[in-house]
């Protein structure tokens, strides 16, 4: 259900970058004439390689072994990166650990726990023309991901765009978190319980 | 003109406490024979600078998974759980920047600048210690130049004149890497002895890489 709504928010004739994790399952899911890019250094990249047929030197930023599209073209990190944080890509999907009503994202590590390292997710964040969030609404101990503030370290500051949730589609404003739908299954009450951050909830949601 | 000759030969000189960039995204890229050889010559307390440290027993994981690397400055160690371990343990000194801010960093070593103004990681943890500059109303941070003493990479094919190509996406970190460090050893996995790369078609111009080396395993 996340991955398709999110899907729908990606217009086609757009380039667009898929975080590791829940958002590459978007991929399926794409509208025709999406141009994707991949931080290692790829635009118009393709489905994964079928089984015999990999090319060992073409990879997606997660290591796995794909192809490229008619018209796709490969380069360098520094040029990549100049794609990222000079405009050229229209939207960022990403998962998050957790998101709050100033729009900031924390996503890349849990001190002491888990520390990956931030890879190219903050260059995306802050590039981005748009940055779509998509996750589970709580953590797996149930307690709440969308805060008043983030408790761990950032990802980027101010820059969320959209949370895309199994419960709700949030739009992220500079006046606050506003409920845009409430998902299929999901109720009002079931959104607020489980919401920690202040929601701006329009009239027409209320029910 | 580079010199063309065997891993084991123009490895030795790399030697304990050299600080040294690995080119490679997920190992694409990244020279496994050149690597190969600087552990079984046995030079360790290496710096190493890369993207990621691949994965156990695959590219710059093996360098980590024998414990040759004492500092690292890196975008992403997630895939190599090893790496994670040494850094908790207090083994090795990890360095985590933003990818952009890596390859801009070498890039501003390589191309003779003194710095880099970017807007990533500004209001996050790696603002921490580096000046803020503001420039039309927009904060930026400063990151400094980074250089090596060595450059290892990767291409797929070389000549004579050192010109390298490379494919698909093994271009990632090589060609900032290249013009990065003191020197510069290239494996390749075809080496043109007789002929030229056509001039429109070279991704890193020759004069920059010293050895040439040919993909053997």
């Amino acid at each position: 259900m996340i991955v398709t709504r999110v899907a729908q928010e990606l217009k086609p004739g757009s380039v667009v970058n898929l975080g590791i994790g829940l958002p590459t399952l978007v991929t399926k899911y794409l509208p025709e004439g999406i141009t994707l890019q991949s931080e290692n250094g790829m635009l118009n990249m393709g489905p994964p390689a079928p089984n015999g047929e990999a090319d060992p030197y073409i990879c997606d930023a997660g290591g796995k072994k794909v192809t490229i599209l008619p018209g796709g073209c490969f380069f360098d990190s520094a040029t990549s990166f100049g794609i990222i944080r000079g405009g050229h890509v229209d939207a960022t999907v990403l998962g998050a650990l957790e998101v709050d009503q100033n729009r900031n994202l924390a996503s890349w590590m849990i001190p002491g726990k888990m520390v990956p390292g931030m890879g190219g997710a903050m260059d995306l964040v802050v590039g981005a023309k748009r940055v779509i969030i998509a996750m589970e609404h709580c953590a797996k101990d149930g307690s709440p991901k969308i805060l008043k503030q983030c408790t761990l370290p950032l990802t980027a500051a101010n820059q969320v765009d959209l949370i895309v949730t199994e419960k709700a589609v949030i739009e992220a404003t500079e006046q606050g978190l506003i409920l845009r739908e409430i998902q299929p299954g999901s109720s009002l009450e079931d959104i607020l319980q489980s919401t920690e951050a202040d929601l701006i909830i329009p009239e027409e949601l209320r029910g | 003109m580079p010199k063309i000759t065997d891993a084991a030969t123009a490895i030795k000189q790399i030697k304990n406490g050299d600080t040294v960039m690995i080119g490679g995204f997920m190992a694409v890229g990244t020279p496994e024979n050149l690597v190969d050889t600087l552990i079984e010559q046995g030079t360790g307390d290496l710096t190493v600078i890369c993207n990621d440290t691949g994965f156990i027993g695959i590219g710059i994981g093996k360098l980590i998974v024998d414990h040759r690397i004492t500092e690292l400055m890196a975008s992403h160690i997630g895939t190599n759980p090893e790496t994670g371990r040494q850094m908790n343990a207090g083994e090795i000194k990890v360095t985590l920047m933003p990818q952009g801010t890596l390859a801009e960093r070498i890039r501003a070593g390589g191309y003779g600048l003194g710095g880099v103004l970017t807007p990533t990681g500004f209001g996050t943890v790696v603002e921490e210690g580096k000046k803020t500059i503001e420039i039309e109303g927009v904060p930026y941070l400063l990151e400094l130049p980074i250089k090596a003493d060595y450059a290892l990479l990767h291409a797929k094919v070389g000549d004579k004149a050192g010109n390298l190509m490379y494919h698909g996406t093994m271009y990632n970190f090589n060609p900032v890497m290249a013009m990065a460090a003191n020197t510069v050893i290239a494996e390749v996995d075809e080496i043109l002895e007789d002929s030229f790369l056509p001039p429109d078609s070279i991704h890193t111009p020759g004069i920059v890489v010293d050895y040439l080396v040919k993909k053997a395993w």
